[in-house]
């Protein structure tokens, strides 16, 4: 959980990016070659999706490409094999993105031990809300694994708080209404949303949902923390996989760049994490 | 309402089974849907007019039929038929399409949206959108647009837009993502008429209350034409409306047996079948707990049924209870079995039900003649089989 803490703290001059990426796509060792990528280019933390087989909260983008992870064989235990893979090569903060289905039917127990073991520093479950976590929470907790908690526009002040009081690691904040997937504009709400969670946690606070662009992660990082961006990089390899022989290398280089680009366009602002100091 | 029945509790858990897990962006929407049901279905004046739209636009009550030709062939129990088929649309969807587009229209949507498997709901749905003047979109899968191609039809003339669902495996389970993916993004102007007791709290309770006139009506029925109560109740199980509705008013009736029918495909011992009780184990689908069809690390797996309607992976969270609890038992049926209970029916009774119903039929037919013959048996005939004629003239060559 500490990394978490530092990923935030530790940059000077900009907010952090967390790019988000579903392990196993297109195979287990690229995925974990894009990974390191991103991690080059300057991430702060990354996301490593499990693919579901009925992802609720994702657009078309991470839909397919949970199925294409899951075609390859791709289940729970080898996102525990891929964390722990990045562990041993690097003291960045990684967190595990899951369904609720899969951590039930692999035990929420065994399902925190194996995260600890990982390397795992948090956990994101978007179909998780705050009236069903009290227990796995508290496995999270007994582990010393964040469980990240979720945001919305529609989420309301008195949530918001209770949400707040209970939350780990940081406090993501979905940035419009509908499912995962890259937006042209981000709405004008993300920003008071941001706002209110400042109210009621000394947390960090991360954006996530639909940025696209580098010019949309400098803008946010002018008032958030930290910036999470998933369907555009996913898109970008998409792209790229439809080229049957694409070698990975050039799958490493565009979200090399990719994540250079936002990293540069959100050093501009120059804004860091001070909250809580 | 019976003083025992005090399910699902505040958490919206049945027992174990329900509960709310869904993206935090819905979670303001369903703890307002719920103070607004709890506030309207108290009021007089919304169940006058709920009960208005259920006698003169639906047609109720339904009749309860003494199958008298399909009693006297197996030789055994009593079999009335509970006549859901007789509905305004054709099945007993319209019951809680009803319930809830009135539901948004008091509460000021001008928008709904739904997901249909056979097309039923999707059509119940459209239905009540053209009487309320309200604008509705229907999220059907792929696959099952082919096999129900004239409820998509129909939809689309009651003003309906359709949006093929185009994931996964194309039927009712993606159908129903779909719809939910689309609702969290429109969260705040459009309301979702779910089509079973399925889904996150409020839904499987809604519509359970939706749909109980059934068992409402079923009881006073069997009890003014055959002085008691009936001994075993039969329905069809997918999502479960009908069931849940049917049984839900005698759950505290121990001495009815309650029997669901699941769609056992081409058997149980396959991999294509919706026996979700019977091989599935208890898992997270559309926002509630419940037994599910999954693989060891909880990737749903793909159901199977003849029936469109009963082509789901899960179940509502209330039969999971009621099986756990040992209230209700479900049984599978195949769709040989249902295929030939469909005919039976239709040729002693004059009655084509829907391939979903037959599998209730079915359970029926195997049942009554191990039964006395003062013995009563009620099969809720859910819908009516005009929609899967078409289906199975392809099947038979027309023959």
């Amino acid at each position: 959980m500490e990394r978490i803490q530092r990923a935030f703290y530790r940059r000077q001059d900009r907010a952090a990016l967390i790019p988000f990426l579903n392990a196993g796509d297109p195979t287990f060792a690229d995925s974990l070659a894009l990974f390191r990528s991103v991690l080059r280019a300057g991430a702060d933390i990354i996301e490593i999706g499990t693919p579901y087989s009925d992802p609720l909260a994702d657009g078309p983008v991470i839909q397919n490409s949970a199925l294409r992870s899951l075609r390859a064989g791709f289940q729970l235990p080898h996102s525990f094999e891929l964390a722990a893979a990045l562990r041993k090569e690097g003291d960045h903060a990684q967190v595990l993105f899951t369904y609720v289905n899969p951590l039930l039917q692999y035990s929420v127990d065994r399902f925190f031990r194996d995260a600890q073991a990982a390397g795992v520093d948090g956990v994101i479950v978007p179909d998780l809300p705050f009236e069903e976590s009290e227990s796995i929470r508290a496995a999270a907790d007994a582990y010393g694994t964040a469980l990240i908690p979720l945001v919305a526009p529609t989420s309301g002040e008195d949530r918001i708080r209770d949400i707040c009081a209970h939350a780990r690691g940081f406090i993501y904040c979905v940035s419009s209404l509908g499912v995962t997937g890259e937006r042209a504009k981000m709405s004008d709400r993300v920003k008071s949303l941001v706002a209110t969670a400042r109210q009621y946690s000394q947390l960090p606070v991360a954006v996530g949902f639909g940025v696209s662009t580098p010019e949309q992660a400098r803008d946010i990082a002018t008032y958030a923390d930290g910036v999470i961006v998933g369907s555009a990089f996913i898109r970008r390899i998409e792209k790229n996989l439809e080229n049957e022989s694409v070698e990975v290398s050039v799958l490493e280089e565009c979200v090399y760049h990719f994540a250079q680009a936002l990293v540069e366009a959100m050093a501009q602002t120059k804004r860091r994490f001070v909250q809580g100091v | 309402m019976s003083s025992k029945a005090t399910y699902p509790d505040v958490h919206g858990r049945f027992g174990p089974f329900g509960g709310r897990y869904v993206p935090e962006t819905l979670m303001s929407a369903l703890h307002q849907l719920e103070q607004d049901y709890r506030r309207l279905s108290g009021d007089a004046s919304f169940q006058r007019e709920l009960q208005y739209y259920l006698a003169y636009y639906s047609g109720r009550p339904t009749p309860l039929y003494f199958a008298k030709r399909l009693t006297e062939a197996l030789g055994g129990a009593k079999i009335y038929l509970k006549r859901e088929d007789l509905n305004h649309t054709g099945a007993h969807k319209i019951n809680n399409t009803l319930g809830q587009g009135l539901l948004a229209v008091h509460t000021g949507k001008k928008r709904v949206i739904a997901e249909t498997g056979a097309g039923q709901h999707g059509v119940a749905t459209a239905t009540v959108a053209a009487l309320f003047g309200l604008e509705c979109t229907v999220f059907m899968g792929e696959e099952d647009m082919k096999r129900q191609a004239l409820n998509v039809f129909r939809m689309r003339m009651l003003g309906a837009e359709v949006v093929p669902a185009t994931s996964g495996t194309r039927t009712l389970k993606d159908a129903t993502n779909e719809a939910i993916r689309h609702w969290v993004e429109h969260v705040e102007d459009t309301y979702y008429i779910i089509g079973s007791v399925v889904g996150p709290h409020p839904y499987p309770m809604m519509v359970r209350d939706f749909q109980r006139v059934i068992g409402d009506e079923t009881k006073s029925q069997c009890l003014e034409l055959e002085g008691r109560l009936p001994d075993v109740v039969i329905a069809c199980v997918g999502g479960g409306s009908n069931a849940m509705g049917m049984f839900y008013p005698f759950l505290e009736d121990t001495s009815v047996r309650l029997v669901g029918t699941e769609a056992a495909g081409h058997g149980i011992t396959t991999e294509k079948h919706a026996a979700s009780i019977a091989k599935g184990r208890p898992g997270v689908l559309h926002g509630s707990l419940t037994y599910l069809l999954q693989d060891e690390y909880g990737q749903v797996t793909p159901a199977h049924s003849i029936s469109a309607g009963l082509d789901y992976p899960g179940i509502g969270p209330e039969h999971a209870w009621l099986h756990d609890s040992g209230r209700a038992t479900y049984v599978p049926i195949t769709d040989d079995e249902a295929l030939e209970a469909f005919s039976t029916l239709t040729r002693l009774e004059g009655i084509i039900p829907a391939l979903e119903s037959a599998h209730a039929v079915a359970e029926a037919i195997k049942e009554a003649p191990r039964m006395s013959k003062d013995q009563v048996i009620v099969v809720c005939l859910s819908g009516r089989g005009d929609k899967d004629v078409d289906q199975l003239a392809q099947r038979t060559g027309g023959k």
